[in-house]
């Protein structure tokens, strides 16, 4: 297992004096694909954002690489379910991550271009991207996560209603982003796709962490009732 | 029928003293929408984006104050600019100046809140975007109000229309003084009033066409802009 790259300690993320999410102590690689899986309202757009530093901890410290993740939003990538887009063409989305991080101009063009090719975008390129379709946009919050370079993307169930062709489009371009070195942390409800692309797998249930294992172990074994519950569909 | 004919022949004859007339109108009413804009159109978007202390007062003064009697905003900057008033030693009362002041003060209002009402839905869908690539809050502004650019420009012209039609504020702080402050609506009321209909006629045809021309590009505006948001989806 490589260093750990995202690293929660006591966190715990409470809303009118209800804890919703923790307390989590866990650490993650700094490669390969971690599943984030559990029923609906277990917390995992939840943890997400909180790992994103999107929303800031209560209690307790959420860090990458030693750094609070609040204030390295701009190293990650991160993929809605539901993308919004720009009011502007595909290129231009692309453009936007670079020109928030203020990458030279000089490297724009050439770096959209490449997000267009690995996005398989480049005859939609100038069309406005409210008219890509659920598979194009997805892969395009993608590409637009993984234009600046992060070291890690965070995705919430990125292929959630999308057709068998489009979400295989979508898994093959998560996998050729965690070859490429990216941390990918991925929500899912598919247990098929995790099963596919997992490394390792988080599961939560009710806002804690019932489970951190490896994926070979986790979908070869059998595990404490919670989660098997959730396995094989109770909760 | 006659008066009709004469005021045409004004308009199309190049008469010096008409046409110095909206000369000074539309100096007044373009510069009154570029201050204006450049104040209200950053304030609505400021308030589309940003939660800060006093911001639903603003929201409500903006959204109040756009139907503001022109003839109380011409009373409240006359007393701003009289003698007696706090910016009285400007000496600016009775020129244009005072009217651009009024017309500005007039529009304000018009030109803040509808900027705020196009930026806001867009900031909305924009909002998870901005937050997850950490996008500075000023940016995200920037790239909002960008993105509304169109229903802006509609909001821009709507102020345009209302300074160069309205005739309280002008009057009151201008005093329609002959070839100092006289603009298209003080003149018609004057002209009116002392029977040269002729000259009236002519300012209120240019009027009406300006009208009528600002209302077709808020129209062309509008249709452009809808077009191009369907074309996106």
């Amino acid at each position: 297992m490589s260093a750990p790259c995202l690293e929660m300690t006591a966190a715990r993320y409470i809303v009118r004096n209800k804890t919703l999410l923790g307390p989590l102590d866990l650490s993650l690689a700094s490669a390969g694909i971690t599943c984030i899986l559990g029923p609906n309202g277990a917390g995992k757009s939840l943890f997400l954002a909180l790992a994103h530093g999107m929303i800031v901890p209560h209690q307790g410290h959420v860090m990458w690489n030693g750094q609070p993740a609040a204030d390295t939003r701009q190293s990650r990538g991160f993929v809605f379910q539901s993308t919004p887009v720009l009011r502007r063409s595909v290129r231009a989305n692309l453009a936007f991550p670079l020109a928030a991080r203020r990458c030279p101009a000089k490297d724009r063009a050439a770096r959209v271009e490449q997000a267009l090719h690995d996005a398989r975008l480049m005859q939609h390129a100038d069309s406005p991207a409210a008219a890509l379709s659920g598979g194009e946009r997805q892969r395009l919050a993608l590409a637009q996560a993984m234009v600046a370079r992060p070291t890690a993307v965070l995705l919430d169930e990125p292929g959630a209603s999308l057709d068998p062709a489009s979400a295989k489009l979508l898994e093959d371009m998560v996998r050729a982003v965690a070859a490429s070195g990216t941390k990918v942390i991925l929500a899912t409800h598919d247990l098929p796709a995790a099963r596919r692309l997992a490394d390792d797998v988080l599961v939560f249930i009710g806002g804690q962490l019932a489970m951190q294992a490896g994926a070979e172990g986790f979908f070869a074994g059998t595990h404490g009732p919670a989660v098997m519950d959730y396995l094989e569909g109770r909760i | 029928m006659e008066s009709l004919g004469v005021a045409i022949g004004l308009v199309v004859g190049f008469d010096a003293g008409l046409w110095a007339v909206i000369g000074l109108s539309l100096r007044v009413s373009i510069t009154a929408v570029l201050v204006a804009t450049l104040i209200g159109a950053p304030l609505g978007a400021l308030l589309a984006t940003r939660k800060f202390l006093g911001r639903q007062v603003l929201v409500v003064l903006s959204g109040a104050f756009m139907a503001l009697p022109p003839v109380v905003v011409g009373l409240a900057v006359y007393l701003l600019l009289s003698r007696a008033g706090p910016l009285g030693p400007l000496g600016l009362l009775f020129t244009p100046s005072a009217m651009i002041i009024a017309q500005t003060v007039l529009i304000l209002p018009i030109i803040t809140a509808l900027t705020l009402q196009a930026v806001a839905p867009i900031y909305r869908d924009y909002k998870g975007m901005f937050s997850a690539h950490n996008v500075a809050p000023m940016a995200a502004l920037r790239i909002a109000l960008w993105d509304a650019r169109f229903a802006v420009a509609t909001a821009i012209l709507a102020g345009f229309g209302r300074a160069i039609s309205e005739v309280g504020a002008v009057q009151i702080v201008g005093g329609n003084i002959d070839g100092v402050t006289r603009v298209m609506t003080t003149t018609i009321a004057l002209e009116t009033s002392k029977g040269n209909l002729e000259f009236a006629l002519a300012l209120g045809f240019v009027l009406i066409v300006l009208a009528l021309l600002v209302n077709l590009a808020i129209l062309g505006l509008g249709r452009f802009g809808r077009r191009f948001e369907e074309a996106r989806l």
